[in-house]
């Protein structure tokens, strides 16, 4: 047998964009968190890439056996929480398993899966039975996220299952027939809305009105982005992030951080590294041997798309506040584990495409 | 199997098509992301540059601290001392409502004061502190401080707060200062006035303000968004407030307000030389401390309520008829005008009346004094002299020449709230009766009586021209330097004299009405008064003042100066409802200027004593 190649074990020029990004984060974070983030973020990394580069010697194979037993335990956590969950600040979003997880977010990962299984035997574009049960599993999920209540995480989740519906194929009608649908329900949607939900989308609409509350943390945001200017005011230099002015500014506002800091051109940088990554999964997908490998593929790098945009979106003043993570820079454990998850799933097809070449 | 076969390569091309539409997508979406930041990072960058600054720099107000107020000879009359301020954040309380309660036994609020704070909070943001006590003293602090482990979010902060001491003796003259209210905040130079600063608001507190209230400096602090400053420093220094030295000396104020013992009433002592006021008392006075941080309800209502009214500055509010005291003004516009003579006698027989007038005027001696001349008259009060003097000068003459002595005017001394008085005359009774001038009122002028309102300040005014004869210095509470101004310059130094020699002989003079009051260690000189006290029933006017309940007894006058030979004390004295001046008025008059010998060392020393 021929020795293998380090692209049979992954792919460096992914596992290169992931590492640069990773060690642009950890740099940002020093920043605004100080060293005792920056070690425990390491070793969440690592973990992580070490989950990431294990999942990639999994033939893609298994996940697609494993898929519906994985998603069954993703809504029963999903359900776990609705009963056991910790709450915090009015939400129940976490479980404590000895280690607190956000079932969530792994259901980030397995709806997509679930869809793409669904779609795996279907001769494509999906026809209404594959739709219907495509359907069924997102609202599901959606629904049962929705009840945390964490309206921005069950939209996420929402949007990762149709991925793999517009990816398999469904016809552009149905996709602006189904977009016009949305467009139509938003009454009755802001009608089952929480009353905090309400609030914080009127917030985002004029959020000079409350300056001092809800309004606030946009505010200083876009403080610290506009202040930065082309070429940032320097590392550590930040006055928005040092004087803590900027809130949550390890989580969900690093990129804040990051713009103040290092300015425009540090902003573009991380977009043209998101950028990369997103065309090699992309890349990555279109090379993938079967259907489902395709999907999830496919899915899980619109996910990350997604993610970027938002939280981009949201610190800069276009988009609600949703608390959404910036994926592979904000601190936290489970965003960054279930991120370099998703690319062990993507390496794993792209080390197992060559097999049914050969 | 009836579903579609799949089409393998067909499913790729549709996947590659629609993972390449995805990709445009996400580099539009980029793309204008990017847009957005390249807008606020580039375009907006000055804007929010700008902001960022303001965010971190904070300029913050340095008080400046309050000019101290002393005595003449350097006694510290009001001062800054520390006292601590209790306050609370609330969003750094657990249970607030239960360390209230708790608070309320252990640093004594009351209800009004629990009333206040809940309002404060209700209407205040939770990082905004909210005043729990004001004022504590580092003893009640040290109370709070052992427990304070239990109260998170409360903090006991230093400041500097107004002292008043001799608070009593002084009050009238130096006042308080208070907070600042909303009204008087929008009147100030917002770069010298906060909010919550502390402003006079009546005295020298308030006459001086602006000097005594300084510049406030500026702290140029780095903070975080908790407000923790960082990093500060000075960018202008406070220039503090500038100490008033008083030309009151404490020790008079205090054997004057003394002197009175239980009566209510004013004195005033000023140097005619200079016109500083050397004593200047509204009896009773009150603890101004009481106002500083804020006078309860029911404090104020007390003050307010008492029937002596303590919070009435008499020595300038005060208006009364000036009585004889008038008479030594009167006597000089005679012989001035030459319708009497050092020498002139009349003679009375105890009633005066106007040619073809049934009206009596009486003397207050029944059957009269005889044949008197000027100095007579003087000494013994001789009202019926003065009657006929009086309409000899006529109404028009006696307040031409009243007038530059400042009667019926404010005097300007330099603490607000003076009463102006009045000085009748025929246009004063036009312009506020509407009725022409009746000739009998020029009678009753010439004793003091009828529409005259003096004021005692006005009075001491008066008697400080007629002491230093004609030299008008205008009184003031501050040490510094004032234009002397003559006044009646063209009067003979000969009737000057006349008229003190008459208001000696009140004293020392056999026949004076003071003379139990003559001192063997110096000579001073003087004249009592009365100031009729109107709504009297009809049956009461014919009384004797002293058989009328306290409240209906006239109040008594007297106007005194010593030594004789060359003035240095004027003192006026006005003993509400003490019915006689001579009685009740000159023997606080004689006690000050006493006072003020022993004070200056001017007694001659008793020999006899030392053997």
């Amino acid at each position: 047998m021929n020795k293998r190649r380090i692209s049979d074990w992954f792919d460096p020029v992914l596992l290169l964009l992931i590492l640069a990004l990773l060690g642009y984060g950890l740099v940002v974070l020093y920043s605004a968190g100080g060293m005792v983030l920056v070690e425990k973020q390491a070793v969440r990394i690592g973990l992580g890439l070490f989950a990431m580069l294990f999942i990639a010697q999994i033939r893609p194979e298994r996940f697609e056996q494993f898929t519906p037993i994985i998603f069954v335990v993703s809504v029963l956590l999903l359900v776990a929480v609705l009963f056991f969950g910790i709450t915090v600040k009015g939400a129940k979003r976490w479980l404590d398993l000895g280690i607190s997880i956000q079932p969530s977010e792994l259901c980030k990962i397995t709806l997509p899966m679930m869809v793409a299984w669904i779609f795996r035997h279907a001769a494509l574009p999906p026809d209404w039975k594959h739709l219907a049960g495509a359907l069924l599993v997102i609202g599901m999920c959606t629904g049962l996220i929705y009840q945390q209540p964490d309206l921005g995480t069950s939209i996420l989740i929402a949007l990762s299952g149709l991925f793999v519906i517009y990816l398999a194929g469904i016809s552009w009608k149905l996709i602006i027939g189904g977009g016009f649908l949305a467009v139509l329900s938003s009454p009755v949607v802001w009608y089952f809305m929480h009353e905090y939900q309400k609030q914080r989308v009127l917030m985002f609409l004029n959020p000079e009105a409350d300056p001092l509350n809800r309004g606030w943390n946009i505010i200083q945001s876009k403080i610290a982005i506009g202040s930065g200017g082309m070429t940032g005011k320097g590392w550590q230099q930040g006055s928005q992030t040092q004087l803590d002015f900027l809130p949550e500014h390890s989580t969900d506002f690093i990129l804040s951080v990051l713009s103040e800091e290092f300015g425009f051109i540090g902003v573009a940088l991380l977009f043209v590294l998101y950028a990369m990554i997103i065309m090699r999964c992309l890349f990555i997908a279109s090379q993938a041997k079967n259907t489902y490998n395709r999907l999830i593929c496919g899915a899980l790098t619109l996910i990350l798309f997604v993610y970027i945009t938002i939280n981009a979106g949201m610190i800069s003043g276009v988009f609600p506040v949703v608390g959404v993570p910036l994926p592979l820079v904000s601190y936290g454990g489970t965003s960054v584990l279930t991120l370099l998850a998703s690319f062990g799933i993507i390496m794993s097809v792209y080390t197992h495409k060559k097999l049914i070449q050969q | 199997m009836s579903k579609a076969l799949k089409q393998p390569l067909h499913e790729k091309r549709l996947f590659n098509e629609r993972a390449l539409v995805a990709l445009v997508v996400v580099l539009m979406v980029f793309f204008l992301l990017l847009s957005r930041y390249f807008y606020l990072q580039v375009i907006k960058h000055d804007d929010y540059s700008a902001q960022a600054d303001g965010n971190r720099i904070k300029i913050q107000r340095i008080s400046p601290t309050r000019g101290l107020i002393y005595d003449r000879n350097g006694v510290l009359l009001a001062e800054n001392e520390t006292a601590y301020r209790l306050q609370v954040i609330t969003e750094k309380t657990k249970d607030l409502n239960s360390q209230l309660n708790a608070l309320q036994d252990l640093i004594g609020l009351d209800e009004e004061d629990l009333l206040r704070i809940r309002k404060d909070i209700k209407f205040n943001p939770a990082f905004k502190p909210i005043t729990i006590k004001e004022n504590m003293n580092e003893q009640e602090v040290a109370t709070f401080a052992v427990q304070n482990h239990h109260y998170p979010g409360f903090k006991a902060t230093p400041y500097l707060v107004r002292k008043y001491n001799h608070a009593k003796v002084m009050s009238h003259v130096i006042g308080y200062v208070s907070k600042i209210n909303a009204e008087e905040f929008s009147n100030k130079d917002p770069n010298l006035y906060a909010s919550d600063d502390y402003v006079g608001k009546i005295g020298i507190e308030k006459y001086y303000e602006t000097e005594l209230h300084g510049q406030p400096g500026l702290l140029k602090s780095e903070i975080n968004a908790r407000g923790r400053p960082l990093s500060q420093a000075i960018e202008q220094a406070p220039s503090h407030g500038q100490s008033l030295h008083l030309t009151i000396d404490l020790a008079l104020q205090q054997a004057a307000y003394d002197a009175f013992a239980d009566e209510t009433g004013a004195a005033i002592a000023v140097n005619p030389n200079n016109g500083e006021i050397l004593a200047m008392i509204s009896k009773p006075g009150y603890d101004t401390n009481l106002f500083i941080s804020g006078i309860s309800h029911k404090d104020y209502q007390s003050l307010l309520n008492a029937p002596e009214k303590p919070l009435f500055n008499r020595s300038i509010k005060g208006g009364y008829e000036p009585g004889s005291t008038i008479k030594p003004y009167m006597a000089l516009a005679g012989l001035h005008h030459k319708l009497i003579t050092a020498e002139t006698t009349m003679f009375s027989n105890g009633v005066y009346q106007l040619p073809n007038q049934k009206r009596k005027y009486h003397d207050w001696k029944q059957g009269g004094h005889g044949h008197v001349n000027v100095v007579n008259s003087l000494a013994e009060s001789v009202n019926v002299f003065f009657y006929d003097l009086a309409v000899k000068l006529g109404i028009d003459r006696i307040e031409a020449f009243l007038k530059p002595f400042k009667f019926g005017q404010l005097t300007g001394l330099d603490i607000a709230g003076e009463k102006q008085g009045i000085l009748p005359s025929r246009t004063w009774k036009k312009a506020n009766r509407n009725m022409i001038w009746f000739p009998g009122e020029t009678v009753i002028t010439g004793i003091g009586q009828g529409y005259f309102v003096i004021t005692p300040v006005q009075m001491a005014q008066a008697l400080s021209v007629l002491v230093s004869k004609g030299q008008y210095t205008p009184l003031h509470l501050i040490q510094k330097q004032v234009a002397t101004v003559l006044v009646h310059s063209d009067i003979n130094t000969a009737h000057w004299d006349t008229v003190h020699q008459g208001m000696t002989a009140v004293i020392n003079a056999p026949n004076g009405t003071a003379r139990a009051l003559a001192s063997k260690d110096y000579v001073f000189a003087g004249k009592s008064g009365t100031s009729q006290v109107f709504g009297k029933s009809e049956e009461d006017i014919y009384k004797k003042n002293e058989e009328l309940p306290k409240h209906l007894r006239n109040h008594a006058l007297f106007v005194a100066f010593a030594p004789v030979q060359a003035p240095e004390i004027a003192v006026v004295v006005v003993a509400e409802h003490g019915a006689s001046g001579t009685k009740a008025a000159a023997p606080i008059a004689k006690k000050i200027i006493d006072a003020y010998m022993q004070i200056n060392d001017l007694l001659p020393a008793d020999e006899e004593a030392h053997e």
